[in-house]
């Protein structure tokens, strides 16, 4: 079969097949992620060169079992395949197969073999089926399938360049299908009359996933589905008919294909490793050791690339600030534009490394063993061992916490772990807890090991993951569903993780910050700026005599003086103005209006509560010395009550304020763009700023 | 008649051949999974709350929860 010269190759297999490998294999580091349209699946593409004439545009599928989706990422998988009018349907689709789980994986290679697709097969794994005393002859896969059948080992790179020339001349399929439907063929028949398909699985498919197929408007759905009736097609009894008779034709195959003898290895490693890590007791001390060991390095090596990237980022501003001449617009850059940039920046150490180590925790399997020990226990809290993930991953930040979801295939279980998972303590919250701790809290060391400090700070994020467990179990107690939730998951080999993978997934994950969250972030940052920078009415314009007194030249530095009159700025700006306006409300949880200040400016993100107080307290914006902003906060004395501001009972109302409460405009876009609407993303804005907001009422009354 | 075994019953190394399922949509992702009539599957070990548990199955582990090995009947 003649291939165009920029086909379109499609990659598909089972999870843990070795696709991923093969795919960074084929396309080197020559990949990008962008989305399949109208959904908000990434889809990651790379280029290939095949031969001298062949380019091929390379699309990596998510990995699955069988065409019948399980979970949202799934779902696309046969739209795509299904929708020859789609931007990216293939021109040819290559599935990875295990050869040592060859049954298994044959379901799915079989379902993409009867879709008419021109498809070739790539055998992997034929050194784990050797050491299980398997042996696959090709020349009869070949043989009996009439396709291109290569043998690669996707880890060590071997078989790539077979597998190139394959694909460059790939077999067209002439056999007969390996199974065909016997039930439910009038329905099969309107569908390939009524939408012009001329394979029958194809149709038969878009039948059994009518409501998934995007490319269905409703009112075909709903005419689909009235025709299912009529017809008296039961989707899930011909697909029980379906996977029978499939599995039948592939014994059928593997007996002539298969050679079984007994194994010459037996799993030692994984069985041995598995008695450790699913032990009874040792099995958790490693899960929290591994947790601690993550934590340590996310928050003690991160802290130096983060420093310089802050120190960069504040020099940049200001050597800009120098050379460009002074106006609106050069302080829209140096105070707007560049610190919104830098407030991104500034997460890319640790959701790099955090990323890092799930990557290499998946890659090596042990991931799939943690999902396993904790699936009893997230159980009873109405999530499931999946939701273990997203719940680590929210230390480092909610927003890839959010989009590691996907893969829970419970709609209930997914949706309750979306909305407690910003209740993780984010790394956005650890400056604001870092400062107030640090007031609050006396620093003494027991034992010279043990820092006083570091327990409230430890304490912390146990009251936000306790807080997580409890919102949980209550959502279970309030939502009703159909969908009966399940766990059904492969535990695959363990082995040491391909570092280039690792890389890659790091890459992925960074980019995807960056830009998907960078976007708003960023717009949030200019919409702050304007409104700390103007003000009503024209005190603004008179900071300058207002803020300062009459004779300030003999009293104060000239530094003194600017930051007097940001601080003015500030008060009067349209920010200052709305921090007045909510005093009221914040009054009973003891906050005045310069923290109102600084809630405003911190809705859209956290991080800016730092700056803003220093720039309340003025302190000064660039004044990077938190101990600055810290002595001049304890020095801060409540005008009701002669005594100093920060007073425990007021640290400690703020510090469970910022824990609880949504004070992230990117989670809130996040949360919207994976539940596709606004229900729940407004629910988990109420719930959470009014569990904030009670808790802080709570504990300053309680304390004052 | 009693209740036919079902494989949440088989104790850790026990073997069982599977002879049908409860109708339940689940085992429909149970049998693509490989987990088909006739096919032998093993208990290999339990999470250390008892559940979920592994079984293996044409030569790989399949991690299920108790509520599921219900639904699958054996010979």
């Amino acid at each position: 079969m003649p291939l165009k010269s920029h086909p379109k190759i499609a990659l598909l297999g089972n999870p843990n097949s070795g696709k991923s490998s093969l795919f960074n294999h084929l396309t080197g580091l020559n990949q990008k992620i962008g989305n399949f349209p109208g959904v908000t699946v990434d889809m990651k593409s790379g280029h290939c060169k095949l031969d001298d004439n062949v380019t091929a545009e390379l699309i990596d599928l998510p990995g699955v079992y069988s065409l019948y989706p399980r979970s949202l990422d799934e779902k696309i998988v046969f739209d795509l395949l299904s929708n020859v009018n789609h931007a990216s349907y293939p021109d040819l689709v290559v599935v990875v197969v295990d050869a040592s789980n060859i049954r298994r994986n044959l379901l799915l290679f079989s379902q993409i073999y009867d879709l008419g697709i021109p498809v070739v097969m790539a055998l992997n794994m034929l050194d784990v089926a050797i050491d299980a005393g398997l042996t696959v002859d090709i020349e009869a896969l070949k043989k009996e399938l009439g396709i291109q059948v290569v043998q690669i080992n996707a880890r060590k790179g071997t078989g790539i360049e077979d597998l190139k020339k394959a694909l460059a001349a790939p077999k067209l399929n002439a056999h007969e299908p390996m199974f065909v439907p016997s039930e439910g063929m009038e329905l099969v028949d309107l569908v390939k009359s009524t939408y012009g398909i001329e394979n029958t699985y194809l149709a038969y498919q878009v039948a059994q996933q009518s409501e998934d197929i995007t490319w269905l408007d409703a009112q075909q759905k709903s005419q689909m589905a009235e025709w299912k009736r009529e017809f008296k097609f039961y989707g899930e009894r011909l697909q029980r008919l379906e996977t029978v008779a499939r599995y039948q034709k592939i014994n059928e195959l593997v007996s002539l294909a298969l050679k079984e003898a007994s194994p010459k290895k037996k799993n030692q490693l994984t069985r041995q490793l598995d008695a450790i890590f699913t032990h009874r007791i040792g099995g958790y001390l490693i899960f929290f050791f591994i947790l601690f060991v993550i934590f340590q390095a996310i928050f003690a090596w991160a802290s130096v690339p983060m420093d310089f990237i802050d120190s960069t980022v504040a020099q940049f501003s200001q050597w800009l600030a120098n050379r460009l001449p002074e106006g609106v617009l050069t302080s829209l850059f140096t105070e707007g534009v560049i610190p919104g940039i830098g407030g991104v920046l500034i997460f890319v150490p640790q959701i790099a490394l955090l990323f890092g180590f799930i990557a290499v925790l998946e890659e090596s399997g042990y991931m799939a063993r943690v999902v396993f020990l904790m699936d009893k226990i997230m159980r009873r809290f109405g999530l499931n061992g999946k939701s273990v993930v997203p719940l680590i991953s929210g230390v480092a930040c909610a927003i890839p916490a959010v989009m590691a979801t996907r893969n829970i295939d419970n709609w209930k279980e997914r949706i309750i772990t979306i909305m407690v998972t910003p209740l993780m303590s984010c790394s956005a919250r650890l400056p604001i807890y870092t400062i107030l701790i640090a007031i609050t809290v006396p620093d003494i060391n027991y034992f010279g090991v043990i820092n006083l400090h570091g327990i409230a700070l430890m304490g912390m994020y146990l009251l936000g993951f306790f807080a997580a467990l409890l919102s949980a179990w209550l959502m279970k107690l309030f939502m009703r569903t159909k969908e009966r939730s399940y766990f059904i998951m492969e535990l695959p080999l363990y082995k040491s993780p391909r570092w280039i993978n690792v890389g890659v997934t790091i890459v992925d994950k960074v980019k995807a910050f960056v830009f998907e969250a960078g976007k708003i972030i960023l717009a949030i940052s200019i919409v702050l700026w304007v409104l700390a920078s103007y003000g009503p009415g024209d005190a603004m314009d008179h900071a300058e005599e207002n803020a300062l007194p009459a004779n300030w030249q003999e009293t104060l530095s000239e530094k003194e003086a600017e930051n007097k009159i940001a601080a003015y700025k500030l008060e009067n700006s349209y920010a200052g103005t709305m921090g007045k306006w909510i005093e009221p409300v914040i009054k009973p949880l003891g906050f005045d209006w310069k923290i109102g200040i600084a809630l405003i400016t911190s809705f859209a993100a956290r991080e800016v509560f730092v700056g803003t107080m220093a720039t309340i307290y003025s302190v000064g914006v660039d004044a990077d010395d938190e101990s600055t902003i810290k002595s001049r906060m304890r020095a801060e004395i409540n005008p009701d009550t002669g005594k100093p501001m920060y007073s425990t009972a007021l640290s400690i109302s703020l510090l469970i304020f910022y824990a609880f409460a949504m004070q992230c405009m990117s989670t809130v876009a996040v949360v919207y763009r994976e539940t596709k609407g606004w229900k729940w993303p407004l629910i988990q804005t109420a719930y959470m700023t009014g569990l904030a907001y009670l808790s802080s009422l709570l504990v300053y009354q309680l304390l004052k | 008649m009693a209740e036919a075994r079902n494989a949440s019953q088989l104790k850790i190394g026990e073997k069982g051949i599977i002879a049908g399922f409860k109708d339940e949509p689940v085992s429909l992702k149970l049998m693509e999974m490989g987990c088909l009539p006739g096919v032998e599957i093993s208990m290999s070990f339990t999470a250390p709350l008892g559940d979920p548990m592994c079984i293996s199955v044409s030569g790989y582990h399949l991690a299920l929860r108790k509520d599921e090995a219900t639904m699958i009947y054996l010979q």
